[in-house]
């Protein structure tokens, strides 16, 4: 029995990760050839290296996923501090509305940014790229920042208010602490889905601008030469990488205030016994 | 002891529902003084117009005789231990602590040194490095009274602080915090819905219900000459029967005329007559003003707590010797230990 359910998530993983591992050891092969293996080398990183148009799309990959994220991170950070000091109700709704683009096919995402572009005029190129990643990052802010404020202790902005700070001073003293690891955590997931999307920056980017994933999709359309092979396995290593260090920290996370919980409840527990 | 806080006609309304209902009230300085009702009654809202997190919707809030309505919780000479204690989780102890110290740019020197004060008031010496998350409740609650009144407040208010705790902590707790406020010698307002705690630690006591102060006073006064039913029956148990005042130090209730105390009633007012469970005396049958029979005997420790059935009104009795359940008794009150209420409005309008 043992033996079988190892077999079986075996199997699971070999599906699921033998692509990749074939990628990234193509990526390493000496030869020009797809099918057969000439030896280790790093000369597909190397003219990886030297290419001028991929050096340009990874510019513009990299700063259209630090200032859309450090964009949808603000506003994101706002839009859950509005949202925790709604009504239930209302709050529940804007929650569920923030899902929507989540859940939003990636395709639909994209032909209706492009289409609103058209519609009011704005012409296609970086900073209609940079709007969209901007878009469609925030709900992934807005959903890592709010459980952090639902966690908190309503008091604490009162308690620094009692002891003498203003809002402002309050506000960053005492609140954002509290939820810088949810702020962290969004601005990472934000910069980690920027350098992932393809299909949302294909139909925003227009021409003449073009980030990692598009530059791949249209090297490969004149054939997949073996640079691509390192180029992707870049990717699916910083993208691996960020996605680890999110899911470290929202577990650390977890686990401290799980403790927390269980030290300041316990009293509780115990006198409401001896009633 | 001269006048701190006065609120004068404060009514407070959120929507359409009245939570406070024309609050009057005096409190003077160094003295500790307890909000005392059910949940829901006005007591925490009270404190909160105190601490500057409410504007009550009419009336008005003065602080040294001065108005402070519109002054912010920040720039008030109040602290705050709040329910629940709302320590910085990001602070270790010291820190926390020091929080309102780093905020007024008190030199680094005088901080240190007044932590450590606090600190060792509460009884924390040698915990600034922890983090507040490892600390057990009655710790936690230290810290947060040591960060209130390492600032030098006038005024401490409390909002239920011991409610977290099991029973033992918090009665070491209340001793703990009468011992922090003679030695500090400042004013103490605090909340609790815990008739005990109050009648421990205050000089003075005010009752609510529904909004409304019921009663100020000693917690001796309130004790033993409760002004209304509801007072009567919330500070400690009590038997509440209806009666009839027939003229001053007459009272016929139980189907008898009691000689009684009080004077000021109208001819045959009819009113409430409450008397406690301990000041009813037990005897032989043929010697009591009534008799009775015991329906149950519950032992509680100290004394036995006995139901007696006289006539149609049910006795809870407290005596340290008992009866057999199903025993004939009788039961007698002494004049002074019978308190006699005007009927208050809402029980009229109820039955």
């Amino acid at each position: 029995m043992k033996v079988l359910k190892g077999a079986y998530s075996g199997l699971i993983f070999l599906f699921l990760y033998a692509p990749i591992v074939v990628l990234i050891a193509f990526s390493f092969n000496g030869a020009k050839s797809r099918g057969a293996w000439g030896g280790f080398s790093f000369r597909w990183y190397e003219s990886l290296a030297q290419n001028a148009d991929i050096l340009h799309a990874l510019r513009n990959t990299l700063i259209v996923a630090l200032l859309s994220a450090v964009v949808a991170t603000i506003i994101g950070t706002a839009a859950a501090l509005g949202m925790h000091h709604m009504r239930r109700g209302l709050a529940n709704f804007m929650l569920n509305v923030t899902y929507l683009p989540v859940l939003n096919p990636d395709i639909v995402t994209g032909i209706s940014l492009l289409i609103l572009y058209v519609f009011i005029g704005i012409n296609l190129g970086f900073s209609s790229l940079l709007l969209a990643h901007i878009t469609f990052n925030i709900p992934y802010v807005i959903l890592s920042v709010s459980p952090r404020l639902k966690g908190m202790n309503r008091h604490i902005f009162e308690a620094a208010l009692d002891l003498g700070a203003g809002p402002v001073r309050a506000f960053f003293k005492v609140i954002v602490p509290e939820i810088l690891p949810g702020i962290v955590n969004g601005f990472l997931l934000a910069v980690t889905l920027s350098i992932d999307d393809f299909v949302i920056s294909f139909f925003t980017a227009g021409p003449g601008v073009s980030t990692l994933s598009i530059t791949v999709y249209s090297m490969a359309r004149k054939g997949i030469k073996p640079e691509i092979n390192a180029l992707s396995s870049i990717m699916f290593v910083v993208v691996l990488l960020l996605l680890l260090t999110v899911n470290i920290r929202a577990g650390r996370d977890i686990r401290r205030r799980a403790q927390t919980h269980v030290r300041s409840h316990s009293p509780r527990a115990l006198s409401s016994r001896e009633h | 002891m001269s006048e701190l806080i006065r609120l004068v006609n404060c009514v407070m309304a959120f929507d359409d529902v009245t939570v406070l209902n024309s609050i009057n009230l005096t409190i003077k300085d160094k003295e500790f003084l307890t909000l005392l009702g059910p949940s829901g009654c006005g007591k925490t809202t009270t404190l909160r117009i105190i601490g500057g997190f409410e504007v009550p919707t009419s009336g008005d809030v003065f602080f040294d005789n001065v108005r402070i309505n519109d002054v912010p919780p920040y720039r008030r000479r109040v602290n705050t231990v709040f329910q629940r204690y709302a320590l910085f989780p990001h602070l270790n102890v010291f820190e926390n602590v020091a929080f309102g110290l780093r905020v007024a740019k008190v030199p680094k020197a005088d901080i240190e040194r007044r932590v450590r004060e606090s600190l060792d008031l509460v009884g924390l010496r040698g915990y600034d490095k922890r983090a507040s998350h490892q600390l057990s409740g009655g710790q936690q609650q230290r810290v947060a009274i040591a960060r209130a009144i390492v600032n030098h407040p006038q005024v401490l208010l409390l909002d239920e602080p011991l409610g977290a705790l099991d029973l033992k902590l918090r009665k070491e707790m209340q001793i703990e915090l009468k011992r922090i406020q003679q030695q500090v010698g400042i004013t103490f307002v605090y909340v609790t819905h815990d008739q005990e705690e109050a009648l421990t630690m205050s000089d003075t006591v005010v009752v609510m219900n529904d909004g409304v102060i019921q009663q100020i006073g000693t917690p001796v006064d309130i004790y033993n000459e409760p002004k209304n039913a509801f007072v009567a029956d919330f500070i400690g148990e009590s038997n509440i029967v209806p009666g009839v005042m027939h003229r001053d130090c007459e009272v016929s209730f139980a189907g008898r005329v009691f000689r009684c105390v009080d004077t000021g009633f109208a001819p045959d007012e009819p009113v409430d007559v409450v008397i406690r469970p301990e000041d009813v005396r037990l005897s032989p049958p043929e010697e009591g003003q009534l008799d009775g029979e015991v329906l149950s005997v519950t032992f509680k420790g100290v004394h036995y707590e006995m139901m007696v059935r006289a006539r149609d009104f049910t006795w809870m009795i407290h005596s340290t010797a008992s009866e057999p359940v199903g025993a004939r008794v009788g039961l007698s009150v002494r004049p002074f230990d019978i308190h006699i209420m005007h009927r208050a409005e809402k029980t009229e309008a109820a039955s």
